[in-house]
C-alpha cells in the first residue's frame, strides 16, 4: 500500500519546483498523465474491495484533485512570473519626450468677434454681411455723406481702380455699408450687428491701415436715445465681463446720425501700461453713436415719420486691446507666431453666455 | 482749437475753474483735447532771498550765496553775474525737476565747495531766451511761498490755462473764442459779452471796386464780397499784447496787418485778408479760376488751379486762391502803405474741395469749409478796419459790396415731445424754449413751435437738430436707460448657415494645430500676379506702400509671406490658417467673403523615434478634409481630381469641385512661388472657398436617419491589382465599389508598389474590400462572384490581379 500523504506531498515538491510551464508539464504528465503516478494508483481502484473501495476511493480522488488545483495554481504563477519579466524587460523611459503636436490658436480678432456675436445674439440681434469693396453710393452717400463734405475728410478712403464698366469703388471705411444693405433689403423693425474689416489710409503707432469695427442697428416704431443707451451699458459690461462700469456720453458729430454721440468708459490709468475699468479718473473712448439720421433712413427706403433707429460703432482690435491687454494694434496683423501664440485663445474656447465669454 | 481761459474771459463773464470749464465743454460737445496750466512744470520752485553774495574762494567769476528758503538757509555757489545781496530769486532745491533739462537737482560741488540748491535764469524754466543772469522777483514775493505767484507778477509767466478743443466738421461757429463763449453761456456756465460793433465811417470813396465775375451755375461760390481801402498805414510789429495773445495759443505773429486778421480769425471765426493795393492791377474780382491757372501763394509755393477754384483777382492775375490761401505778390510787408481788406463769404463745398486737392492747410481753409457765419462779413470786415487804424494809423475808405446776404434760416417746425419721444428724456417746455434761445435760435411758440436757427449755424435744418441741440446743452448724463423690448424669452439662433460654417472651419482648423493669422486684404502686386490677380481692376488707387498696392486674389500669399517673416526669425515649421476676404475683381460683389487657407511649412522635426513626414501632399490632404467635413456636417464625398492652379505643384496637388463649382484645392506649393517668398523648406496648403459650398439638402427635421446596424458578420477580402504606373488609385477605388453598392461598405487602398517583380510602367496597387451583408450572411459561392465581378471591374481599367 501506498502511503498516499507522502506521495501527495512528494508531488506537490515537484509542482513547487517546476519553475517554467514544460517542467510543470512534465509533472503532470508524470502524475495525472495516462502512465502517471497517480493514474497508476487510480487504476488500482478496480481491483479493490467494495469496502476498500469506499475508503480508498476518496482518498485517491482527493490526491488527484489537490494535484490537479496545485498544476493550474502553480501554471498561474508561473504565466504571472513570466509576464513581470517580460513587462520589466518592456520598461520606457517616460521622460523622454513625446511626439510635438503644434497646438493650434485662434486670433484675438476672431475670438472678441465670437464674444460680440453672442452678446448680441442674446439681445435680439442678427449678424448682417456685406463685401469689403464697397459702392461709394452705400459707403457713403446713403449715409448722408455727400462727395464734398467734411466728414469724408474725416475718414481717408481707400479707392479701388476704375474697373472695366466705368465704375469706381471704395474699401469701406467703416461697417455702416452693411447697414445700408440691410435696411435697403429688410423691413422694420431691424436689430442687427455688422462686423468685419474696415480699412482707411493710415498709418502709424496707433492706426493700422486695416482695422475691425463692430456695429449695431436698431430700426423700430418709438426707438429713442434711452434706447441706445441701454444697449451701449448692456454691451459694455457684458463684454468687460465687470459688474462695475461707468460710462459717459459727449454729444459729437457724424453724417449720419442725429443727435451723435460718443461714449468713454471710467477708467484708471495712473499704473503706467496698465488699465482698470470702472474706477479711476481717467475716461477711455469707445466710440461713436446716435439716432438714425432722417435722411439716412429715407434713403435707405425707409418711413422715417413712421420709424426711428439708432447705431453705434466700435473698434472690434481696441475692444481686444483693451480687454486683453495687448498694446499695439500693428503686431495684429504681423502674424508673428510668438505673438499668435501668446494672445491666442484656445480653438475649442467658445464663447458663450453660459459659461462666461473668457476664462 | 486753441484758446486761453482770459481770452475766454474777454467774451464771457464765469467764476468757473478750468476744471468746470474744462467739463462743460466736452459735456455740450466741444471736446477738450488738453488743458495745459504753463505753472504746471514750476509746483516745486519757491521763492529764495539772498542773504549773503560773497566771492567763491576758489574761483573768480563764482560766487557763494547763502539764499533764504524762508526757513533755512542754504549754501548755493552760482555764476550769474547779477547774483547779489537782497534779490529775491527762483529757487530749486535738491530734488527740483529743472524744466530745460528734465533732470532731478542734486547737491553738487563746484570748485570743491558745496551747493545745496539753484537760482534759476528764465532759460531754465522754459520761460524764455534770457541766461544772462538769474530771474529776479519783485522785491514784495515772500520767500519760501510758491514761485508761480511771483513769476506772474513779475510778468514772465502768464498764469493763464491753455485749452484746446476739437471741433466737429459741422461746427464752424465753434470755430472761435466767442463762439465757444457763446455756447458755454447758452449751457449756464456764464454770461456772454456781446458788444455791437461800430461801423468805421469812410473818409472817402474806395478807388478800388469789387465785382462778381461768375457764370449762374456759379454764382453760389461766393455770394457776397465787401472790402474797403485804407491808405496811409505803417506796417510794423502788432502790439505787444496782441504778439502774446497769438504766441499763447500757438500762432505766430508776423505784422501788426497780419496779426490784425489773424487775431479776428481766432476770436471771432472771421478769416479776412489784406492785399497791399499798390500792388494790385486795377479792381478787384471774385470769380472761377481759368483753367491751369497759377497763383504764387504766401506759402512761396505756386500752385496750379482749376477751373472749379475760387480766386479773387485783379484786372490782370489771380492773386489769392479764395477762402484758402494769398498770394505772396500781393501780400502786405513792411514798406506796404495802402491796402484793400476783404471780408467774403465762400461756398464750404468748392473750398473743401479746393483745399483737398491742393493740400493746402490754413486756418481761413478750416473755417470756410466749415461754414461761416454770413451774417459777420460786414461786422467782420469793420472790427479789422478799427484794428488796422488803431495800429497803423492811415484812413479807411467806405466799404464796398458785391452781392447780398443770403436770405435767414427758414424757420422750423418743432414739436417739444420730440425730445422725450426722440431724445429719450422730459425737458420742460420753458427749459426746451431757454437753451434754444441762449444759443441764439429765434422760437415762436404757437403750440408746435417755429425755430429758426441763427445765421452762424448751418448744421440744423431739421427737427432731430433740435432735439441733438437741447439734450447736449440739458445733458446727456441725464437721458435715463430704457430696455430694449425683448422679442424672445429665449434667445433665438441668430447666425447665417454660412457663418456657422465660416466659424466650424476656423475652430476645427485650429483643432489640428493651426494657428490663425489675420493679415492685411491688400500685398504687393507681384506677389498677387502669382496666384491669379495683379491686375490692374484689383489695383489700389492710393495705397498706403508699394507693396500694398493690389487687392489679394487668394489668402495663401499673405499667409506665405507670414511663414517667411516667421522663418526669418527661426521658425521655420509652421502652420498658420487664416479665414477673411480675397478678391476676383473690383467690384464690390466679386469677392470671396470667406475664403479659408492653411499652409504647413517646414521640414519634420528630429524626433527620438521614427520621423514624421515634412510638409507635404497628404498632410494638408487630411487637414482639408477634416476641414470639409466640420464645415458640412459629414465626410467629404466630391470626388478629388489631379491638379490645381499654377501656384501649386503641377503633379502634387488636387481640387475638390462639387457640380461646376470649386469649393477646395490642396497640394505642395510650386517652387517658384516658395523661391519669391524666400521659403528655403518644403510647404504645403489648402484652399476652401466657404462660399461654393452648397447648402445641405433640408431634412424636414431635426431628427437623425434611424440607426439601422446589419446583425450580419462583415468580411474583408483584399486585392492586389498591377496597373498601369498612371492610372489614379481613386478610378480603381471607383470601379470596386461598383461591382456591388449595395454590398461593399469601403474600398481601402493599403499598398501601392512599383518596382521589383511588377513590369516597367505598372505599378501594384492593394485595396482592402469591406464586404458587409445586409440581408444574410453570404455564402462562400456569393462571396467568389462578388470577388469575380471586383475583378471584372478592375480588368477594365486594365488592371490585372497580382498573383
Amino acid at each position: 500500500m501506498t502511503d498516499i500523504a507522502a506521495l501527495q506531498s512528494e508531488i506537490l515538491a515537484q509542482v513547487s519546483a517546476a519553475t517554467d510551464e514544460a517542467a510543470l508539464d512534465a509533472v503532470r504528465v508524470g502524475t495525472l498523465g495516462k502512465k502517471g503516478s497517480v493514474s497508476a494508483l487510480l487504476a488500482t481502484m478496480g481491483k479493490l474491495s467494495p469496502d476498500e473501495r469506499k475508503v480508498q476511493g476518496p482518498l485517491f480522488n482527493g490526491l488527484r484533485d489537490t494535484i490537479t488545483e496545485a498544476i493550474a495554481a502553480r501554471k498561474v504563477q508561473l504565466a504571472d512570473a513570466a509576464l513581470d519579466a517580460r513587462l520589466a524587460g518592456e520598461t520606457l523611459d517616460v521622460t523622454l519626450p513625446a511626439r510635438a503636436e503644434n497646438s493650434g490658436s485662434i486670433h484675438p480678432i476672431s475670438q472678441v468677434l465670437d464674444e460680440v456675436v453672442a452678446i448680441f445674439a442674446e439681445l435680439g440681434f442678427g449678424v448682417a454681411e456685406g463685401p469689403d469693396v464697397e459702392f461709394d453710393d452705400y459707403n457713403f452717400t446713403r449715409l448722408n455723406i455727400p462727395p464734398d463734405h467734411p466728414a469724408r475728410q474725416m475718414q481717408d478712403t481707400f479707392y479701388v481702380a476704375p474697373q472695366a464698366d466705368g465704375t469706381s469703388h471704395v474699401l469701406r471705411t467703416h461697417t455702416s455699408p452693411v447697414q445700408v444693405r440691410t435696411m435697403l433689403n429688410t423691413k422694420p423693425p431691424i436689430r442687427i450687428i455688422s462686423l468685419g474689416r474696415t480699412y482707411r489710409v493710415d498709418s502709424d503707432a496707433t492706426h493700422s491701415p486695416m482695422f475691425h469695427q463692430v456695429e449695431a442697428l436698431v430700426v423700430d416704431k418709438g426707438i429713442h436715445l434711452g434706447h441706445l443707451k441701454w444697449t451701449v451699458e448692456q454691451f459694455c459690461k457684458a463684454f468687460f465681463e465687470i459688474d462695475q462700469i461707468e460710462l459717459r456720453a459727449r454729444p459729437s458729430f457724424f453724417p449720419f446720425t442725429e443727435p451723435s454721440l460718443e461714449w468713454d468708459m471710467r477708467c484708471d490709468r495712473s499704473v503706467p501700461g496698465k488699465i482698470t475699468f470702472g474706477t479711476g479718473n481717467d475716461w477711455l473712448e469707445l466710440g461713436g453713436s446716435g439716432m438714425v439720421h432722417r435722411k439716412v433712413l429715407e434713403n435707405c427706403g425707409i418711413d422715417a415719420s413712421q420709424y426711428s433707429g439708432f447705431a453705434f460703432g466700435f473698434g472690434l482690435d481696441r475692444m481686444a486691446m483693451l480687454k486683453y491687454g495687448m498694446p499695439d494694434i500693428r503686431s495684429f496683423f504681423e502674424s508673428d507666431l510668438r505673438w499668435l501664440k501668446h494672445y491666442g485663445f484656445q480653438p475649442l474656447d467658445i464663447p458663450t453666455l453660459d459659461g462666461g465669454l473668457s476664462r | 482749437m486753441k484758446f486761453t481761459l482770459s481770452w475766454l474771459k474777454e467774451h464771457l463773464d464765469t467764476d468757473a475753474t478750468p476744471e468746470q470749464i474744462g467739463a462743460r465743454l466736452t459735456s455740450i460737445g466741444l471736446e477738450v483735447e488738453s488743458i495745459t496750466d504753463p505753472g504746471a512744470g514750476l509746483k516745486d520752485f519757491i521763492v529764495g532771498e539772498v542773504i549773503t553774495a560773497e566771492k567763491h574762494p576758489n574761483a573768480d567769476k563764482l560766487r557763494l550765496c547763502s539764499v533764504s528758503d524762508g526757513k533755512d538757509m542754504l549754501q548755493i555757489v552760482c555764476g550769474a553775474p547779477n547774483a547779489r545781496a537782497g534779490i529775491k530769486v527762483v529757487l530749486a532745491r535738491p530734488g527740483t525737476v529743472i524744466p530745460a533739462t528734465g533732470d532731478a537737482l542734486k547737491i553738487g560741488k563746484i570748485r570743491e565747495v558745496e551747493s545745496r540748491g539753484m537760482m534759476c535764469s528764465a532759460r531754465e524754466l522754459l520761460l524764455g531766451e534770457d541766461h544772462d543772469g538769474i530771474i529776479e522777483l519783485k522785491s514784495g514775493a515772500k520767500a519760501g511761498a510758491p514761485v508761480v505767484a511771483a513769476l506772474v507778477e513779475a510778468g514772465l509767466l502768464a498764469d493763464d490755462p491753455l485749452f484746446d478743443v476739437s471741433i466737429t466738421p459741422n461746427r464752424g461757429d465753434a470755430a472761435s473764442v466767442f463762439g465757444i463763449a457763446r455756447d458755454l453761456a447758452a449751457s449756464g456756465l456764464g454770461k456772454l459779452k456781446t458788444e455791437k460793433v461800430q461801423p468805421v465811417a469812410g473818409k472817402f470813396p474806395s478807388p478800388k471796386t469789387i465785382t462778381l465775375d461768375f457764370t449762374p451755375e456759379n454764382k453760389d461760390a461766393c455770394p457776397i464780397f465787401a472790402g474797403r481801402l485804407i491808405r496811409g498805414v505803417k506796417n510794423g510789429p502788432a502790439p505787444q499784447w496782441v504778439q502774446d495773445r497769438l504766441k499763447s495759443v500757438g500762432m505766430k505773429s508776423i505784422s501788426a496787418l497780419v496779426d490784425a486778421t489773424n487775431l479776428i480769425a481766432q476770436d471771432r471765426g472771421r478769416p479776412l485778408h489784406v492785399f497791399d493795393a499798390d500792388k494790385l492791377s486795377g479792381n478787384l474780382h471774385a470769380r472761377m479760376a481759368r483753367d491751369h491757372e497759377q497763383v504764387l501763394a504766401l506759402d512761396d509755393k505756386t500752385y496750379v488751379l482749376d477751373t472749379d477754384t475760387i480766386v479773387i483777382a485783379d484786372d490782370s492775375y489771380a492773386r489769392a486762391i479764395a477762402g484758402i490761401m494769398g498770394g505772396l505778390d500781393t501780400g502786405s510787408f513792411e514798406d506796404t502803405r495802402n491796402v484793400f481788406l476783404e471780408s467774403a463769404w465762400f461756398d464750404p463745398a468748392r473750398i473743401a474741395r479746393t483745399g483737398r486737392k491742393q493740400a493746402i492747410i490754413s486756418d481761413a481753409r478750416y473755417r470756410f469749409e466749415r461754414g461761416v457765419d454770413p451774417q459777420f462779413v460786414l461786422p467782420g470786415l469793420e472790427l479789422c478796419t478799427q484794428l488796422i487804424l488803431e495800429w497803423c494809423g492811415g484812413e479807411a475808405s467806405d466799404v464796398v459790396i458785391a452781392g447780398a446776404l443770403p436770405p435767414p434760416h427758414k424757420p422750423i417746425a418743432f414739436d417739444p415731445a420730440l425730445v422725450q419721444s426722440f431724445g429719450g428724456i422730459v425737458v420742460p417746455r420753458e427749459k426746451i424754449i431757454s437753451i434754444l434761445q441762449g444759443l441764439g435760435f429765434v422760437v415762436e411758440d404757437h403750440g408746435t413751435l417755429q425755430v429758426v436757427p441763427p445765421s452762424w449755424r448751418h448744421d440744423v435744418d431739421g427737427p432731430a437738430d433740435l432735439v441733438e441741440e437741447v439734450v447736449r446743452i440739458y445733458g446727456l448724463t441725464d437721458v435715463p436707460s430704457v430696455p430694449l423690448p425683448r422679442g424672445n424669452a429665449v434667445a433665438a439662433p441668430v447666425l447665417s448657415k454660412s457663418q456657422r460654417r465660416t466659424r466650424a472651419a476656423r475652430r476645427a482648423i485650429a483643432s489640428r494645430g493651426f494657428n490663425e493669422c489675420v493679415t492685411f486684404s491688400f500685398i504687393a502686386r507681384d506677389q498677387a500676379a502669382l496666384f491669379g490677380g495683379g491686375d490692374d481692376a484689383r489695383q489700389l488707387t492710393n495705397p498706403i506702400a508699394s507693396d500694398l498696392d493690389a487687392l489679394r486674389p487668394s489668402i495663401l500669399p499673405s499667409l506665405l509671406a507670414a511663414a517667411s517673416r516667421n522663418a526669418a526669425r527661426g521658425f521655420a515649421k509652421l502652420q498658420l490658417f487664416e479665414i477673411g476676404a480675397a478678391f476676383d475683381s473690383g467690384m464690390p460683389e466679386a469677392q470671396k467673403t470667406a475664403a479659408a487657407a492653411a499652409i504647413r511649412t517646414g521640414h519634420a522635426e528630429r524626433h527620438w523615434q521614427k520621423s514624421e513626414d515634412a510638409a507635404g501632399l497628404f498632410q494638408v490632404k487630411a487637414d482639408l478634409l477634416a476641414a470639409l467635413e466640420a464645415i458640412t456636417g459629414a465626410p467629404m464625398s466630391a470626388p478629388i481630381t489631379q491638379g490645381a492652379p499654377g501656384w501649386y505643384h503641377p503633379g502634387r496637388s488636387g481640387t475638390i469641385a462639387m457640380g461646376p463649382k470649386v469649393i477646395a484645392q490642396f497640394g505642395e506649393l510650386h517652387p517658384k512661388v516658395l523661391a519669391s517668398f524666400d521659403l528655403k523648406g518644403p510647404a504645403a496648403g489648402f484652399e476652401i472657398f466657404l462660399d461654393a459650398i452648397p447648402d445641405p439638402k433640408s431634412k424636414g427635421g431635426k431628427a437623425k436617419p434611424l440607426f439601422a446596424p446589419s446583425p450580419f458578420q462583415a468580411i474583408e477580402r483584399d486585392f492586389a491589382f498591377v496597373v498601369d504606373a498612371k492610372l489614379a488609385a481613386g478610378e480603381i477605388v471607383k470601379a470596386v465599389k461598383l461591382a456591388d453598392r449595395a454590398l461593399i461598405d469601403t474600398v481601402t487602398v493599403f499598398d501601392v508598389y512599383e518596382g521589383k517583380g511588377v513590369p516597367e510602367g505598372k505599378k501594384s496597387v492593394a485595396v482592402a474590400v469591406r464586404i458587409q451583408p445586409k440581408d444574410a450572411t453570404l455564402t462562400e459561392a456569393e462571396i467568389e462572384t462578388l470577388a469575380q465581378k471586383i475583378v471584372a471591374g478592375a480588368v477594365k481599367l486594365g488592371a490585372t490581379l497580382r498573383s
